[in-house]
């Protein structure tokens, strides 16, 4: 029986850097493994001694992918933890800033990161040679989300108006008027990303997915939610610890987060989508059904798609927010500190971000928990390749190794947030 | 405009930032200091309307700690290898292609890559860093005593 190991030293276009090495033997994939080199759990030792209120900040400058995503769980768990709750406009400016980070991360990814596998190119660059208006629109749609992010978190790079119980300073409602201009556009954009990615050409590969995202009693999910899942699981996120698990693998050094009793699962748009279709906007609902795309997606190469149906919403939601806005009395709410625990689950770009602090008197940081997305998904990544693998043990080598990574790139994986530098390989040996 | 592009939570990767920290100290007003966290499609919008650009980021290539590369990216494209531990996957070395593509890129633009020694979580330079830091800034600071000393128009 001959023994075949695929290698690719480099994964291009993932924020950071694995490695991935898949094993053959005769017909049957042997062993895959996403390898992770860095030591993990540094968020967490970074965070136990400080005060609660730097948590937002050094949170999302630790990783400056999703800074806001960050900054969310952090602030929402703190605030658990205070028995506070932060209702009204300032709420609704939470959900506005996230919108801003769902546009210009998923734009960078539709249409940098992803696009070019399905046009066939080996990146934007080259596709920009080729298609420079479609390149074009994707950064103007990125610009518009760090437009949002910039206005309402004082910097686009590391955002800093977020605070524990609110922002340091909320705007006017007259500051709007430019940004409204540009969102209609990207609205616009973003239906017409919808129509271009629906029409794009997928392998087929439809995966039994346990879906896990967050879902809101009236919402499309950002701050809040009950963690839930397609296959049984419907639970407060202050129990996320007695639901789901991280395993230390051999391999790598980031853990795995598994559902316990069950097993991998998939976090992200995807879920998202899957399981809070009926609270998108008409607009985003009413687009998906022009492009012919059901509420129902089970093939994780389409998540292109569904990543452009959450763009239309963030600026449709946007909009709404706006239109909605009335300058809050204060820009925040008062902070009590208590020692207690508590929890958050937000809705990362890329899925679910856990935060879990244990705080002290005066909010002294005792000990963190920080479970990003793509730990989550390392498992059911590991497992898409597995399979794809197998389907597809005739095609050309080159062709193998270019669609695994397609594979991998289909989750957006924030291997810098995971960890930091992490090898992506796949071996084949024969 | 100087843009200093890293991470100050990952050991050399911070190298930029303090370089754009001290050369806002030593240049003068007029120009424009940025400090960065590295995303390409940002970067592009950063130096949309400037005509002269120094940036400087932490590179890993298999050069001695310390080693400072410099590039002329107006003229030739950077070799992709020594950005590849980037932290965005469209980083540095894509938005300069990419301008350079839409014909948007600045009139001079100058990349110095240091060769970082570690890039693991922590908030130290090395050393070796630590110095090639200083023989940047230093010379970021002579290549534009020229344009400073310009008599305005």
């Amino acid at each position: 029986m001959n023994a075949k190991t695929i290698k690719v030293d480099f994964l291009a276009r993932v924020e950071g850097e694995g490695g991935l090495f898949v094993k053959l033997r005769g017909d049957k994939v042997e062993d895959v493994r996403l390898n992770i080199f860095e030591p993990p759990r540094f968020f967490e030792a970074f965070l136990r001694g400080r005060s609660f209120s730097e948590a937002p900040d050094i949170t999302a400058r630790i990783c400056g992918i999703c800074p806001i995503a960050y900054q969310m769980s952090a602030v929402h768990a703190i605030e658990d933890a205070f028995g506070m709750k932060v209702d009204g406009q300032l709420r609704s400016l939470r959900r506005l800033v996230y919108c801003g980070e769902w546009i210009e991360s998923h734009a960078l990814h539709v249409y940098m990161l992803h696009g070019p596998d399905f046009l066939g190119y080996p990146d934007a660059i080259q596709m920009a040679k080729d298609h420079p208006e479609i390149v074009q629109r994707g950064l103007r749609l990125k610009k518009a989300g760090n437009a949002i992010i910039r206005f309402l978190g004082g910097r686009e790079i590391h955002p800093v108006n977020v605070r524990v119980g609110g922002f340091y300073k909320t705007p006017k409602k007259r500051e709007f008027t430019s940004l409204v201009e540009e969102l209609k556009w990207a609205r616009e954009a973003a239906r017409e990303t919808v129509l271009w990615t629906a029409g794009l050409t997928f392998p087929e590969f439809e995966q039994d997915y346990a879906f896990v995202a967050l879902r809101h009693s009236d919402e499309y999910p950002f701050n809040e939610g009950r963690l839930v899942s397609n296959q049984g699981l419907d639970i407060s996120v202050n129990t996320y610890d007695d639901h789901f698990v991280e395993e230390h693998v051999p391999h790598s050094n980031a853990l795995h987060s598994v559902w316990k009793g069950h097993g991998p699962y998939l976090a992200g748009p995807l879920a998202r989508y899957n399981l809070n279709f009926d609270r998108l906007s008409a607009l985003t609902q009413e687009t998906a059904r022009e492009a012919s795309f059901g509420p129902i997606c089970r093939n994780p190469f389409q998540s292109i798609v569904v990543r452009s149906l959450e763009i239309l919403y963030a600026c449709d939601e946007a909009l709404r927010i706006i239109q909605q806005y009335e300058e809050p009395e204060h820009p925040f709410v008062e902070v009590e500190p208590r020692a207690a625990t508590g929890y958050a689950c937000t809705e990362a770009p890329r899925g679910s971000l856990y935060h879990r602090y244990r705080l002290g008197e005066k909010g002294v940081i005792l000990d963190a928990k920080i479970v990003p997305p793509t730990s989550q998904n390392q498992k059911v990544i590991e497992q898409d390749v597995r399979h794809f693998v197998t389907k597809h043990l005739n095609f050309p080598k080159e062709k193998l190794i270019g669609q695994c990574e397609q594979a991998i790139r289909n989750y957006d994986p924030c291997i810098s947030c995971a960890t930091h530098f992490l090898k992506l390989k796949i071996e084949r040996e024969s | 405009m100087i843009i200093g592009i890293g991470n100050e939570y990952r050991g050399d990767d911070a190298l930029g930032l303090m370089a754009a920290r001290r050369l806002r100290r030593l240049l003068p007003k007029e120009a424009a200091v940025l400090m960065h966290g590295g995303d390409g499609a940002q970067l592009m919008g950063a130096w949309a309307d400037a005509d002269v650009v120094f940036v400087v980021d932490a590179v890993c290539s298999s050069a001695p700690p310390g080693t400072i590369h410099r590039f002329d990216a107006s003229a030739d494209p950077l070799p992709a290898d020594f950005f590849r531990h980037s932290t965005h996957a469209f980083g540095l070395v894509d938005a300069i292609e990419l301008a350079r593509t839409f014909g948007d890129l600045p009139a001079r633009l100058i990349v110095y890559g240091i060769e970082g020694r570690t890039f693991e979580a922590g908030t130290e330079l090395s050393a070796e860093a630590a110095g090639a830091l200083d023989r940047v800034v230093k010379d970021i600071v002579e290549a534009l005593r020229p344009l400073a000393d310009r008599p305005k128009e």
